[in-house]
């Protein structure tokens, strides 16, 4: 695959990524919202969400997001602000997504896991 | 008493400086006009290029008060500020001397972007029909004005990020041809748009519709070649 081939891919997958972090913010500040009210202990979210997978779900979904997402923009910056190019930027991008990934399931799993 | 602008002008080439000038203001003064005033009656020695004066030619281009125009139409009652005026050669291209750059890459991008028209009939076929109100058509005809002034390549970012980039008016370029139905290259031509080089570096921040003289909006034509990429692979499977 050539490389503009690989670029014109890695952008339509930012955009799309892009369009499910947007409705991931959407619900999660909404739930937040609607969630925290009166105040809320670290000991009463853990309560609602270990044992939810639809909550351990949809916040996998929001990390899968984010580590498609990040990556690419972080190397853009990489790339146009500081001139990183070839093989440092895909290093960078793959600390990112990596990086992301591993941190945030285990979140996830940290929350649902009772 | 007569009237005068304080004029800076950028004198030499990376390396140089700005010199201030006198110079008598008038009613209706290009800013062009105020560069030929100094050419011709104070230095000599200033080196500017210009062909037309009447905005068809895009030779003029210059950066006054920090943002790139055409001089020839650009009154100094619209971009003097205080009865000054800087003026600099255009960004994201070498200097040759003064307000004169070296346009060869930014035309040179035209031609790496398949910028040249290429047929399939001869002057001995039928001329082919082109519906005026087709939508390729319309897409065409809405970048077709273009003069090469480098108005929108000066500011871009992009280009100063990315020495590659094909920039604003090569895609906008393609974007005519891709829209015009007797044009036979357009697999290589998406093939040569595509990528961090071509349409998928552009941020659509919009410096080259704003400041493009013409009033084209090449961030719409690259938004196009985004969207008809989204189909075509980029070639080299």
């Amino acid at each position: 695959m050539t490389h503009a081939e690989t670029k014109r891919q890695l952008w339509y997958v930012q955009r799309i990524s892009a369009m499910v972090l947007a409705c991931c913010v959407v619900a999660h500040l909404a739930i937040m919202i609607y969630a925290v009210r009166g105040g809320l202990s670290g000991a009463e979210i853990l309560a609602r969400t270990q044992g939810s997978w639809l909550f351990g779900a949809f916040y996998a979904v929001f990390v899968l997001g984010c580590a498609a997402h990040v990556p690419i923009g972080v190397t853009n910056i990489a790339e146009e602000w500081f001139g990183v190019r070839g093989f440092k930027s895909t290093l960078i991008a793959q600390l990112f997504t990596w990086g992301i990934l591993i941190l945030g399931l285990r979140a996830v799993w940290g929350v649902i896991a009772s | 008493m007569t009237k005068t602008l304080a004029v800076s002008v950028w004198r030499g080439k990376e390396e140089g400086g700005f010199v201030s000038y006198e110079v008598p203001r008038r009613d209706n003064q290009t800013v062009l006009d105020v560069i030929t005033h100094i050419q011709r009656n104070v230095d000599h020695t200033l080196a500017y290029r210009f062909a037309c004066r009447v905005g068809m030619c895009g030779s003029c281009a210059m950066t006054v008060n920090g943002k790139a125009r055409w001089t020839c139409r650009t009154h100094v009652s619209q971009v003097a500020e205080n009865g000054k005026l800087e003026l600099a050669p255009l960004a994201n291209l070498p200097i040759v001397k003064d307000l004169v750059t070296d346009m060869r890459d930014f035309f040179d991008k035209w031609a790496r972007g398949l910028g040249q028209f290429k047929g399939s009939r001869t002057r001995k076929d039928e001329f082919e029909k082109v519906r005026p109100d087709s939508k390729a058509r319309m897409a065409a005809d809405a970048g077709i004005e273009c003069i090469g002034c480098g108005v929108c390549y000066a500011s871009c970012d992009v280009v100063s990020w990315r020495p590659d980039y094909l920039g604003p008016a090569a895609l906008n370029r393609a974007w005519t041809l891709v829209n015009d139905q007797r044009d036979t290259q357009l697999v290589e031509r998406m093939k040569a748009v595509a990528g961090d080089a071509g349409c998928h570096s552009c941020h659509t921040q919009g410096s080259c519709t704003e400041r493009c003289p013409k009033q084209l909006a090449p961030t719409a034509g690259i938004a196009g070649l985004k969207r008809q990429l989204m189909t075509t692979p980029a070639g080299g499977k």
